[in-house]
């Protein structure tokens, strides 16, 4: 008998774990702007490089398909040569034994597919299709296109009013932005490949913190248009779009329906994650930027639209997503239910609840959904619960924002879908009751929970928060004359609504309920092109210019991360959760960005990824 | 036992079969080429996937066991354009360089990808390409392996550890390419390798080979089914003739040997029959001269039985011996002890078979 070994079969096993977490990061960094083709192709040699070498399949099949695709990548390829692989990945993948033959087949069909335009262009055209070629990840990730290395430098060099206004040559909200983006910026940032992606958002943070946007002074506005533009919401997009066309010299019209301006910055995100006198900063600084009047208290109807749209050489609706989705049950509209809208829209006006000794379940697993289960905790609620009918795993709220609330005494109940609402004697809401949930196939590229046979549960609650998503209130614009597709308004990319000259339409209530980013990116889009609209091409003034890259830093280093106040302290008040870095922190955290603006494609025509 | 159905027709499976064994036991034929029968299973050229009605994708028959109430459909176009497939690719890498190998390759006429190939119209790669030439292994006196003709199919891996049980020939890992690691190199003497020979009759086409192969083409030979006369085991091997001379043997399917030869079976248990030094008649000595002539089987038995009994008679049946040679088959040997107990009176019978 031979004898038996503690010791690995293959002695390598354990360092190539660790070795593997680089190719991860490889991959996780690819370059936006990646031609689709060459991305296949090197997932696929990544795939041929794991044969076992058992099976013809993938062990002869796939090297000859990659043989094929780096043909097609090279556009030196013609239609036979898709058909040949097409039959090719079709044969691989149903014939192959294992995971690794069929799922690496699977994935060239399904890019195939996907990705069919590009791979005609490749055949057809002997070229990749227009817009494909690497730019700056940030910049380009970023949905205003905000000049990140820039201001990082800007950061670095200590200036930070200049940093203010870099952010702000494309994005008025460098407050909102530095407490509350969900920083699409980072998700590629190629300080990934060294260690991990930069902390932007933290390093604005510290900009911000440094020179508040209402002491910066925006730069001049161009002459005066006489031209009046009017803005229909006074929310992120809104005022993005009322900041550029008062640089450029429009007279602007806010309309605001609330009472105070900043839509779902105020009445959306709770103090604590964005103190309203931080917001305030960035609503000034936007005020000042030229010709803007704000009316607020003044909701727009169909008669008002039809009015604006007369009286005004261009409107820009951005009314957001303001209606809270209800459930559909027995006893949904019983006292102590309510809309995640209802109660953070309340707060933002400064009306806070006070659930002293009451139980509080949350329905949802989305960022708004923490947002009520920690307001109802700071509301003083003895037991919070957040319902979810999936996985925690699969919850859409930033896993940090997960971790936050738990760590204030939030309870995740997962796999629970709601089911009834059970009402006292009064009438008033005393139990939230779900039917318990198993997790099954994967549909829409998520895993679906089905009802699973179990029985059903009874949480216990005065109080049933529900935040299942919002609508968009498009009625009196419809009526106006507007169109919409389940639910949200038509526009083309340029933001033009079909059927007008002078209506633009962007934001949540063009997309659905996104990012405040997302938002801004339309608003800015907006304004842009409403001056082309109105016959102009202002060149804004912007006289801040990024310093002089370093050569990179190569030796990898950790991620300065945020700390938050302890949760025991913090879950007792409305204040700021979060605490920005310190100079030090925050200059090895600038000393980190690699300048990707002038190392690499970034130095290149084309390589970035901004307007003029 | 499983009710199932293949192209339509009803049958019943023993418990634990695979599709193959269905449907070779119901007369069904399905196209294999790395599947053989207690050698190797391992499901690598997917040649003998099948259609089941249910699963959206096609199954190896060789390695997917019969389930009740299965409907398997053995051809449809998209089946053969597979298969069609899986031997492309295998002959996109066979061969020496760029050119067709059949003709100087030993397995001509006997090779199961050329027959595969036949049958689904594979002339050759579409698009050929150069290839890098490896090394044969030619060191062993009685196998060579030609790793351009191997299509890495495994059962001569299964062969010689499954079967055989000798575990010297395995497959090696060179990177993405695996390899087959055959013991015929210039240290084959250092190896355990018992040279049997079962890997080369395992091998499908011309990579693994025995020598003797170069002495004829299949299509000339004709087989002939006996017992191996080595030792007691009673192997089953067809001996290959050609033009009525024994040029080769193959284990054949025995009860008591299932397809294996050893190498003295397979390599030393015939080429006695033609040697030149052969006795092909009795020889008796001439007590005048004292040398051996040649004499008819009459003479040579008479004098034999005449000397037989006298010694019997004079000394008793104690004074005499028998003692068979282990290339008699048992049926020899038994009468054999069994002439000597009732002809030369003695229970004096012994036999060198225990080997």
């Amino acid at each position: 008998m031979a004898k038996l070994s503690v010791a690995p079969r293959a002695k390598d096993d354990g360092r190539l774990a660790a070795y593997l977490e680089k190719y991860a990061r490889r991959v996780e960094t690819t370059p936006p702007g990646a031609c689709p083709v060459v991305v296949q192709l090197s997932l696929l040699q990544a795939g041929a490089a794991q044969t076992c070498g058992k099976c013809v399949p993938c062990r002869d099949g796939l090297p000859r398909l990659a043989a094929l695709l780096e043909r097609v990548a090279a556009c030196d390829a013609d239609e036979a040569v898709l058909v040949e692989a097409r039959a090719l990945a079709e044969m691989v993948r149903d014939t192959s034994d294992c995971a690794i033959g069929y799922e690496a087949a699977n994935a060239v069909l399904e890019g195939m597919d996907a990705f069919a335009d590009e791979y005609a262009s490749h055949v057809g055209r002997g070229a990749c299709q227009e817009g494909v070629g690497q730019t700056v990840p940030c910049e380009t990730l970023c949905p205003a296109h905000v000049d990140v290395p820039g201001y990082i430098a800007l950061v670095a060099a200590g200036d930070y009013a200049g940093a203010v206004n870099l952010v702000r040559k494309d994005n008025p909200f460098p407050t909102a932005c530095a407490f509350v983006c969900e920083h699409p910026c980072e998700a590629r940032c190629r300080r990934t490949l060294v260690d991990a992606p930069v902390n932007i958002r933290g390093i604005k943070r510290y900009a911000v913190d440094q020179a508040s946007a209402d002491r910066v002074p925006p730069p001049p506005h161009s002459v005066d248009t006489a031209k009046n533009v009017a803005v229909v919401g006074g929310g992120p997009s809104g005022l993005t779009c009322a900041y550029f066309l008062a640089l450029m010299g429009h007279r602007v019209t806010v309309f605001e329906a609330r009472s105070q301006l900043g839509g779902m910055l105020r009445y959306g995100i709770p103090a604590y994650r964005f103190p309203r006198e931080r917001l305030d900063e960035d609503i000034r600084g936007i005020l000042s930027a030229g010709s803007i009047t704000a009316l607020c208290d003044t909701p727009v109807g169909a008669r008002e639209m039809a009015e604006i749209a007369e009286n005004y050489y261009a409107v820009y609706v951005a009314v957001g997503a303001q209606a809270g989705k209800t459930l559909k049950m027995e006893n949904a509209d019983a006292a102590g239910v309510m809309s995640a809208v209802e109660l953070l829209g309340a707060v933002g006006d400064g009306d806070y609840p006070d659930f002293t000794g009451k139980k509080v379940a949350v329905v949802g697993g989305g960022n708004v959904a923490m947002d009520c289960a920690r307001t109802a905790v700071r509301a003083g609620a003895a037991e919070v619960s957040v319902v979810y009918r999936r996985r925690k795993c699969d919850m859409t709220a930033l896993p940090a924002e997960v971790e936050s609330a738990v760590a204030e005494g939030v309870e995740l109940i997962a796999l629970e879908a709601p089911a009834a609402i059970e009402v006292d004697g009064t009438g008033r809401c005393a139990a939230l009751v779900t039917q318990p949930q198993m997790i099954g196939a994967v549909r829409g590229g998520r895993p679906a929970p089905v009802p699973a046979d179990k029985p059903p549960r009874r949480i216990e609650a005065d109080v049933v928060l529900v935040a299942v998503g919002q609508d968009i209130e498009a009625e009196p614009f419809e009526d106006f004359g507007m169109k919409t597709t389940w639910g949200r308004f038509d526009a083309d990319e340029h933001l033009a609504a079909e059927g007008f000259g002078n209506v633009f339409v962007g934001g949540d209530c063009q997309t659905g309920p996104s990012t405040v980013i997302r938002a801004i990116g339309a608003g800015k889009v907006a304004a842009r092109n409403i001056d082309a609209y109105l016959g102009y091409s202002h060149k804004l003034a912007c006289d801040v210019h990024a310093p002089a890259a370093a050569p990179n830093d190569r030796a990898p280093k950790g991620r300065v991360e945020l700390a938050e106040r302890p949760a025991r302290e913090r879950k007792r008040d409305f204040l700021d959760v979060e605490e920005g870095m310190s100079r030090e922190e925050v200059e090895q955290e600038c000393g980190r960005c690699l300048r990707c603006d002038v190392f690499g494609c970034g130095s290149t025509e084309g390589g970035r990824s901004q307007y003029a | 036992m499983p009710s199932i159905t293949i192209n339509g027709t009803a049958l019943v499976a023993p418990e634990g079969a695979t599709v193959l064994e269905a449907a070779r036991k119901a007369g069904i034929r399905i196209p294999t080429l790395c599947y053989l029968k207690d050698v190797s299973a391992a499901g690598a050229c997917r040649v003998c996937v099948v259609d089941v009605e249910g699963v959206d994708h096609p199954v190896p028959s060789c390695s997917t066991v019969v389930w009740d109430g299965m409907a398997v459909t053995t051809d449809s176009p998209r089946l053969a354009t597979y298969r069609r497939i899986a031997l492309e690719l295998l002959m996109a890498d066979h061969g020496r360089g760029m050119g067709a190998p059949c003709l100087v390759c030993d397995k001509n006429g006997a090779c199961e990808l050329a027959s595969l190939c036949r049958e689904y119209g594979v002339e050759g790669p579409e698009r050929p390409e150069p290839r890098p030439v490896r090394p044969v292994l030619d060191a062993n006196p009685f196998l060579s392996f030609d790793p351009n003709l191997c299509i890495r199919c495994q059962r001569c891996v299964g062969a010689c550890n499954a079967a055989a049980r000798n575990h010297t020939l395995r497959t090696g890992k060179r990177g993405v390419r695996i390899a087959i690691e055959a013991p015929f190199g210039e240290d084959w003497r250092a190896t355990d390798c018992e040279s049997c020979g079962t890997c080369a009759q395992a091998c499908p086409t011309g990579a693994l080979t025995e020598k003797r192969r170069g002495a004829y083409r299949s299509w000339e030979t004709e087989r002939v089914r006996t017992t191996c006369p080595h030792c007691g085991v009673g192997c089953q091997l067809d001996l290959v003739v050609k033009d009525g001379r024994i040029v080769d043997a193959e284990g054949a399917s025995g009860p008591s040997n299932k397809g294996l030869l050893c190498v003295k079976g397979r390599s030393s248990s015939f080429d006695f029959v033609d040697a030149p030094d052969r006795l092909r008649t009795p020889l008796v000595r001439n007590a005048a001269t004292g040398q051996l002539e040649p004499a008819s089987w009459d003479e040579a038995l008479d004098l034999v039985a005449r000397r037989f009994t006298e010694l019997r008679d004079e000394h008793g049946g104690e004074s005499l011996a028998a003692f068979a040679c282990s290339r008699s088959t048992n049926e020899d040997i038994y009468l054999f002890q069994k002439m000597a107990r009732i002809a030369f009176q003695t229970n004096n019978v012994d036999c060198c078979a225990r080997v």
